[in-house]
């Protein structure tokens, strides 16, 4: 029995437990080992077996007790970037080194308190800038997909390429990450898993190391929608420790997903078509949209103008506010200090050692931008265009309920393939950005397989707090779909 | 104006007052605010900028702030900004302070300043906004080291700013008494220099009068208001001799040097400061409700300026007593104690007079007078209902001054109840011409002037304690024999 | 706008990151090449537009005045690099 539990969903993983046909222990003993199994992907900086044992067996005494909780038992995998006490917490940075947080962030807070059992904390690009988890200090997260007859390995997407490798590659059930451009759902994409960037403010931002504070959102990857939705409803919530946290209550969004979309407005947006796009990315869109409307959607073309200019835009903000953000690493209270015999010299030595060149590349051009002369030339400048980015969409809800696109605009690539090339890196981002910078929640479900067997995902974009809609139409494309693809890793493992 | 070699010159001078607010915890953390507690225990992991901290505002705060805009007559605005003001300082745990500054809470404020000639000067406030205080570095602990203390990392203080109105370190500090006199019958600041609850920036130029403003510099580091003064004389002086000499001032920002009582330059790295401000993404706009603007406007208490107009019309006073009497709240309160239901003039003269003689002759300030206001009232009946005399009743202050014992207490232990037994009276002033014959004499024959010295001889030999207008009439009777 | 080694020096040492002076050039071409494809913004009219700085939809929450933190120097203190007495300890400050 044990043997096969890695193959369960979430949900089975959780109705299995409440049946009693296996125990919380037997499930972390079972994903432990898988973790094991996936060491060579380098996807957790840091492996909590003994805590998540512990945690196992708390959630089978509640269970004996008859007290369980939502996730009791189920073993998750949390990105680096979340605060988890007295477990090292790095953001993949070499400036982190050895940071033990004296608190716990909100978001994992409340998954202990639903009983979820931490398995470790998983790779990301360093302070979740990139899309590959290649900047990492701990080296790159090797996708679980390669493309058949070619070893050479792949990216996991990123930044939250650990947290999306650990559901492909089961060895985790769940896991949290965060998208401040894409970096849920282009991992989730690149995956073959389900990922989902809630509404700004839905996901306490309290604990998680910032990025980018007003583009920064956690939320959840999964194999399912399901998966998705029964961990956003723990993860969610009013957050009093986060001034921008939504006072909103939190729906059951798995109680939302009843496969009816009959008369649900779809909208095709069609300036994502003219990017250069490839073809048979082009080709899965319009298969996702023949679904939708099979399923009884009404699917109509819309415009969202400023589309080319949301990249450029999230390239001025988010390195402004990492700039500040991460001015706090300095080698005074806590993490790397390069000794040097006056404070300034501390200063400069500490962040030139800590910092990788990606996460220097971003500081340096945030303190440009925010420079005196260039503030309103560059950071106002953006600004405007993110309201024009936002009021884009808020004509688009007027006429559709839910908005369809690729999540990325090609499948995952080779490990060192566009490290050279910055911008070409940040292009990786270019359909996702957008709902960073309205604060709209979207999600990533797998669709298909691009030409040379590497999954692609489509993208679901919902009115800001409307989550329910988004998982509603994300569980139709998924059942569509029919997704039943495995990587590469797990066919090797005989699985 | 000062008069140099080549001719007159006007100072310039505006102040940036930072306030610490009063309230129990942090700006936008938990963690509290007493003065002098142990290094690092009034710290929370907001305050020292760990990873994935955010602030969340302090609703007291925000209040104590806007009533302080109120009672500084300014517009408070319905919104305003939090932004970042970035640089790196070890005390300073995040690398930016929050700060307010495109949009501030309040602007466009007044302050009146009471002349010492009874006249009044209207001083503009240009703006007051919130922000956080930074930690406190210590360089003398252990060479080559900086020790770093985080308790005030995060205090809520209010920036206020003055226009360049100021014209005389005399008006400097009568303005920061009435500031600090404002913020404490307003509870929003403590006012106290020492603590460091109240710190000053001076920005000080001079020019020739009518002319355009010259280069400023900027004096920090001052902590007393007389230490203020003295640096804004010093720096203005300094200004006027450099530009009189043909050279030019640079705009610097001066240190206060307490010891010599000069200002020096700060050596700072040649780096200009650039410190990128920009809107705190972890903040949103603070929208007041002006339904609560209006409930604190309606319970603000008496502020300085509305107690001396009231002074003025309750109690009769000149506006240069009232002014005085009025600027804090603790010698208005003390007057009030004392004039109520007594002569206001008398009981102000009392209060201006003995009362301020005796706290300066001690080095005392009004809080800490060993006399009452109460107490000063029942030495003020003691002389109306004729029990003493106002020279006996001084005698009698300089021992309250001193003992801080109650008035008619003292005079019974002394014994000084005044002699108004008309037959006690007139043996004393038989005595006195019985023995003074020849002068008794004199006077007879004209030297009328005389009359005061007998009048003397015989309060003298009563011990002072003779009713005087009686020993008036009786010596004039017995003289007219 | 192209930067020049001179102000990748400038905002390098703005931003306390220490850029060792043959680093400069490569670094000014890198961020060029960026600040060069961000300006596509230019093309857009934004006249009128206020900028949007979140999408936050709370009003600014206010906490109580309760001391409810703090008082936890030793978790304040446990992951510095230097600590002695209480106090953080870092390299002089130069005044």
């Amino acid at each position: 029995m044990t043997g096969r539990l890695p193959a369960l969903t979430l949900a089975e993983a959780r109705d299995g437990l409440k049946r009693k046909e296996f125990s919380a222990r037997e499930l972390i003993e079972a994903y432990i080992a898988a973790m094991e199994r996936a060491r060579p992907l380098n996807i957790f900086i840091t492996e909590t077996p003994e805590r998540a044992l512990e945690m196992a067996r708390a959630s089978d005494d509640r269970r004996a007790r008859g007290s369980t909780r939502s996730l009791d038992g189920i073993p998750v995998a949390v990105k680096d970037l979340f605060c988890t006490k007295g477990v090292l917490t790095t953001a993949a940075s070499h400036i982190l080194d050895g940071f033990l947080p004296p608190y716990e962030s909100t978001v994992t807070e409340k998954l202990w308190k639903s009983g979820a059992v931490l398995l470790g904390k998983t790779n990301c690009d360093e302070f979740a800038m990139g899309s590959s988890t290649t900047t990492s200090f701990y080296g790159p997260t090797l996708s679980p997909w390669r493309r058949p007859g070619d070893n050479r390995p792949l990216v996991a997407g990123g930044s939250s390429g650990g947290s999306a490798a650990a559901i492909a590659a089961r060895a985790a059930l769940g896991a949290v990450g965060t998208d401040t451009g894409g970096s849920i759902r282009q991992p989730a994409s690149f995956c073959g898993i389900v990922g989902l960037k809630p509404s700004y403010g839905r996901c306490s931002r309290w604990g998680v190391v910032a990025y980018a504070s007003s583009l920064d959102h956690p939320g959840p990857l999964a194999r399912t929608v399901r998966d998705a939705a029964i961990l956003l409803a723990a993860m969610a919530g009013h957050d009093p420790k986060d001034s921008t946290s939504a006072p909103l209550p939190v729906p059951d969004f798995e109680a939302a997903l009843s496969g009816d979309i009959r008369g649900l407005r779809i909208g095709v947006p069609a300036e994502y078509r003219s990017s250069g796009m490839p073809a048979e990315i082009d080709a899965l869109w319009e298969k996702g949209a023949g679904w939708l409307a099979a399923a009884g959607a009404r699917v109509k073309e819309i415009s969202l103008p400023m589309t080319r200019y949301a990249l450029p835009a999230y390239y001025i903000i988010a390195p402004a506010e990492a700039s500040s953000n991460l001015a706090r690493y300095d080698g005074v209270r806590f993490g790397l200090r390069v000794d040097a015999g006056n404070i300034d010299e501390m200063y400069e030595l500490t962040r030139a050692a800590g910092f990788g060149a990606e996460v220097r590349r971003r500081i340096l051009i945030g303190t440009y931008v925010l420079s005196a002369g260039y503030y309103e030339a560059y950071y106002l400048k953006a600004q405007r265009v993110r309201a024009l980015v936002a009021g884009d969409f808020r004509k688009a809800f007027e006429t559709v309920d839910l908005i369809l696109a690729p999540t990325a605009p090609s499948a995952a690539f080779a490990v060192g393939e566009k490290s050279k090339d910055p911008i070409a890196m940040y292009l990786n981002d270019v359909f996702t950005v957008t709902a960073n910078l309205a604060g709209l929640p979207a999600i990533s479900v797998p669709a298909g397989l691009s030409g040379d067997g590497l999954p692609l995902g489509l993208q679901l974009i919902g009115r800001a707090f409307d989550e329910e809609t988004v998982f509603r139409a994300a569980g139709v494309l998924e059942d569509a779909a029919e997704f039943r693809h495995l990587p590469e890793f797990l066919a090797q493992d005989g699985r | 104006m000062i008069a140099g070699r080549t001719g007159a010159w006007e100072v310039v001078i505006g102040l940036e007052v930072h306030a610490q607010i009063i309230s129990k915890a942090k700006l936008f953390s938990g963690a509290a605010t007493d003065f002098g507690a142990e290094p690092n225990t009034q710290v929370s992991p907001v305050d020292a900028a760990f990873p994935g901290m955010l602030p969340v505002i302090n609703r007291v705060c925000v209040e104590q702030a806007v009533k302080t805009g109120l009672g500084l007559e300014t517009e408070v605005n319905l919104k305003s900004v939090f932004e970042r003001k970035n640089y790196f300082y070890p005390d300073l745990p995040p690398g930016y302070q929050i700060s307010q500054y495109a949009e501030p809470l309040a602007r466009a404020g007044r302050l009146i300043l009471d002349m010492s000639e009874g006249t009044t000067r209207t001083i503009g406030i240009t703006r007051l906004h919130m922000e956080q205080d930074a930690g406190k570095s210590l360089h003398d602990q252990e060479p080559g080291k900086t020790h770093v203390d985080l308790n005030r990392a995060g205090v809520a203080l209010m920036e206020i700013v003055s226009e360049p109105d100021l014209r005389s370190a005399e008006e400097v500090g009568i303005y920061l008494r009435k500031l600090r006199a404002i913020l404490r019958a307003l509870g929003t600041c403590d006012g106290n220099m020492e603590e460091g609850s109240l710190r000053c920036d001076a920005n000080v130029s001079v020019r020739r009068p009518g002319e355009p403003l010259g280069t400023r510099c900027e004096i920090k580091n001052v902590n007393s208001i007389r230490f203020l003064m003295q640096a804004v004389d010093y720096e203005a002086r300094r200004q006027i001799e450099i530009l009189e000499e043909g050279g030019r001032v640079e705009q610097e920002t001066r240190l206060f040097d307490s010891a010599r009582g000069t200002t020096r330059p700060m050596r700072l790295k040649e780096e200009a400061h650039d410190y990128r401000y920009f809107p705190d993404p972890d903040l949103v706009p603070l929208l007041l409700d002006p339904a609560w603007v209006e409930e604190i406007r309606r319970s603000l208490p008496e502020l300085p300026d509305a107690r001396k107009a009231r002074f003025i019309k309750e109690y009769g006073l000149t506006p240069a007593d009232a002014a005085i009497l009025s600027g804090e709240e603790a010698t208005a309160r003390l007057f009030e104690a004392a004039a109520r239901g007594r002569d206001p003039k008398i009981a102000a003269n009392w209060v201006m007079v003995e009362l301020f003689g005796a706290l300066n002759r001690k080095g005392l300030g009004i809080e800490n007078s060993p006399v009452s206001g109460e107490s000063l009232g029942r030495l003020l009946d003691l002389i109306a209902d004729g029990t003493i005399s106002g020279r006996i009743a001084k005698e009698v202050f300089a021992e309250m001054a001193e003992t801080g014992a109650d008035p008619a207490a003292i005079v019974e232990a002394k014994g000084l109840r005044q002699v108004s037994d008309a037959g006690a009276i007139e043996a004393a002033i038989e005595a006195v011409l019985a023995r003074e014959a020849e002068k008794v004499g004199e006077y007879k024959s004209g030297r009328e002037k005389l009359f005061g010295y007998f009048v003397g001889q015989v309060m003298r030999a009563t011990g002072g304690k003779a009713n005087p207008a009686l020993v008036n009439a009786l010596l004039k009777k017995k003289l007219a024999r | 706008m192209a930067l020049d080694k001179r102000t990748v020096a400038r905002i390098a040492s703005l931003a306390r990151i220490r850029v060792e002076a043959e680093e400069l050039e490569a670094l000014a071409g890198e961020l060029s090449q960026i600040l060069a494809w961000v300006e596509e913004l230019n093309a857009v009219d934004t006249r009128g537009v206020l900028p949007m700085a979140s999408a936050a939809v709370s009003r600014l929450p206010m906490r109580e005045d309760h001391v409810t933190d703090g008082g936890c120097r030793e978790a304040i203190l446990q992951n510095a690099p230097k600590s002695a007495k209480g106090f953080f300890v870092v390299p002089k400050v130069v005044e």
